[in-house]
């Protein structure tokens, strides 16, 4: 009981830090606390299929790509608010999920992440490739920013007022994730990534259980995709790109993937080691690597979830 | 005579030309107690297998309730009140114990697509839980993570899910295996019980003789894949083409 008000007490100075967050840093650091929301939601929908259910997939970049070229298309053509438009970001993801994913859960394992590799270079190439609707490489951009929508009055093409709006739908996005990780359903992922078979003979399907996932886990990846393109003024290609979806994993390896916020810690971790240390030297790419290789050496449960191990004595 | 709840033809599986099982029969009526014995290798397992939906017959019928059921999927199978345990303990390690009986009746109850409540709000699913696992005398052990029980509180714990599903013919395979004597004792006494409720038709492998004869009305003996003998405990200890090859067998093995 003690380490759940612990917990939750913690949880609430982090929101209040979030909210506060404007008055105390500079612009810049606005953009990159942005970046690490949309990007912590984008890698929290990818652990519910690999943390949860126990699926590597490699393809999840297709599903918020997806969701930032529905916003940006909306945007650009039919000067949608926004609101509506990170509805049908997640509505096009899921879809989008529903067809890979009703292939790809056939499989396990190492065919499973490979197929999802397939699929989403696949949709790379498409977004690449058909120039007449996605505009190739250069992407959607020089759409509108007008208004939000529900009759509220928000100047969306200032840095701090998108910052809030991005608090505002990620920790709403995130408090729904996390009531699915802790549901019967949820329960039920657990029980997959473990032991499928005994599942399966306790009565349930568990393909369809896995497919499941896959499509709730695209349609939180489309609402993260569908927030990040009007951040980034574009959405394009590499959005979609395998290199993309990697950084889902490496985000939750980051963090841990045994507790639901540790996707949003490995986020935080990344974006800002990326901004700093792009900032001093061009090897990026390789302290990164350093780093992974140090964690999945020696802190497999990753930082968030080494220190929480630590503190909840597990 | 009623009609038997489980009822298998012919029931052949080969692995490459050979015959693990190889034209089985077996009727088992509704509330019996069936024991398969047969040394190892006998085919105790496959017969499993293909009965719970693991493996698909070469060849062969089984219907279950007047129903065909031959080669579907487990989760059917499951659906139909059909439940087994494992020789080798099948549970969720790293979940709680109360969490591995609630997958079960989560399962069993239609609710496992429900995702935007709390599991830990259900109140129904949690003292079913409770119920089941103070049957097993598991109450005690309800927090704990299942992967740090004894051998022998997994092994009830498998049971517990077995009958989570609220099944109507219940496989259990060799549900003793690797027990210590007190532990042995507790799960026969515990057969004997959940059989004499009346609730439950139970087909049980099993190795240790104590624990067949004292729970099986009828006994089904296997050798390398055919049925060698069935019929009641006194017959069958009395056979002695099951002496030769089974009993026989064990003192062998014994000796050596």
């Amino acid at each position: 009981m003690t380490t759940r008000l612990l917990i939750a007490g913690l949880l609430a100075l982090v929101l209040a830090a979030l909210f506060l967050l404007p008055y105390g840093v500079s612009y810049f650091y606005i953009f990159v606390a942005t970046e690490i929301l949309i990007m912590g939601l984008f890698a929290a929908s990818f652990n519910l299929v690999f943390g949860y259910t126990g699926m590597l997939s490699f393809g999840h970049a297709a599903f918020f790509g997806m969701g930032s070229y529905t916003t940006a298309m909306l945007l650009l053509h039919l000067q949608v608010p926004l609101v509506w438009t990170l509805l049908a970001a997640m509505l096009t993801s899921m879809l989008l999920a529903a067809v890979i994913g009703f292939f790809c859960v056939r499989l396990n394992e190492v065919y499973f992440a490979m197929l999802t590799l397939a699929f989403g270079m696949m949709v790379f190439s498409v977004a690449h490739q058909w120039r007449s609707v996605t505009n190739g490489s250069d992407g959607i951009t020089g759409f509108p920013l007008t208004e939000f929508g529900l009759g509220l009055d928000l100047q969306l093409a200032n840095p701090l007022v998108y910052y809030y709006v991005v608090l505002v739908v990620v920790v709403l996005a995130a408090a729904l994730l996390y009531l699915v990780t802790r549901s019967p359903f949820g329960l039920i992922l657990k029980a997959i990534s473990e032991n499928p078979e005994r599942v399966a003979f306790c009565g349930l399907n568990e393909r369809r259980f896995r497919l499941i996932a896959f499509i709730v886990a695209g349609l939180f990846a489309g609402l993260a995709g569908g927030l990040f393109a009007p951040f980034n003024r574009v959405a394009s290609p590499d959005m979609i790109h395998w290199s993309h979806s990697a950084e889902a994993v490496l985000m939750t390896i980051l963090g841990g993937s045994a507790y639901f916020l540790g996707p949003f810690f490995g986020a935080m971790v990344f974006v800002l080691l990326e901004t700093w240390i792009t900032s001093y030297t061009d090897h990026w790419m390789l302290v990164l690597g350093i780093i992974l290789a140090l964690m999945v050496m020696f802190f497999r449960r990753g930082i968030l979830g080494t220190v929480l191990d630590r503190v909840l004595r597990r | 005579m009623t009609e038997p709840l489980l009822s298998i033809r012919d029931l052949t599986k080969t692995f490459g030309g050979v015959h693990a099982v190889d034209g089985v029969s077996l009727d088992v009526r509704p509330r019996e107690t069936v024991a398969l014995i047969g040394p190892n290798g006998a085919g105790k397992t496959t017969f499993y297998n293909m009965i719970s939906g693991r493996m698909t017959p070469t060849s062969g019928s089984i219907h279950y309730d007047g129903e065909e059921i031959t080669g579907l999927p487990p989760h059917r199978i499951s659906r139909l009140g059909i439940s087994r345990s494992f020789q080798i303990t099948n549970i969720f390690q790293e979940l709680t114990v109360r969490q591995n009986v609630e997958v079960a009746l989560t399962a069993f109850h239609g609710k496992a697509l429900a995702m935007l409540r709390l599991a830990s709000r259900d109140r129904e699913i949690i003292d079913e839980a409770y119920a089941l696992l103070e049957r097993l005398g598991l109450e005690a052990l309800a927090d704990q993570r299942a992967g740090v029980l004894s051998y022998g509180d997994k092994r009830l714990l498998e049971i517990a899910i077995v009958l989570a599903t609220r099944p109507r013919l219940v496989l259990l395979d060799e549900p003793t295996a690797g027990m210590t004597p007190e532990e042995t004792r507790h799960v026969t006494q515990l057969i004997r019980r959940l059989a004499d409720s009346g609730d439950y038709t139970f087909l049980v492998t099993e190795h240790d003789m104590s624990v067949v004869f004292g729970i099986a009305d009828r006994i089904l003996v296997m050798h390398r894949g055919q049925r060698l003998a069935e019929g009641t405990p006194e017959e069958i200890r009395n056979d002695p083409e099951v002496k030769r090859a089974y009993l026989g067998e064990e003192e062998e093995e014994a000796a050596s």
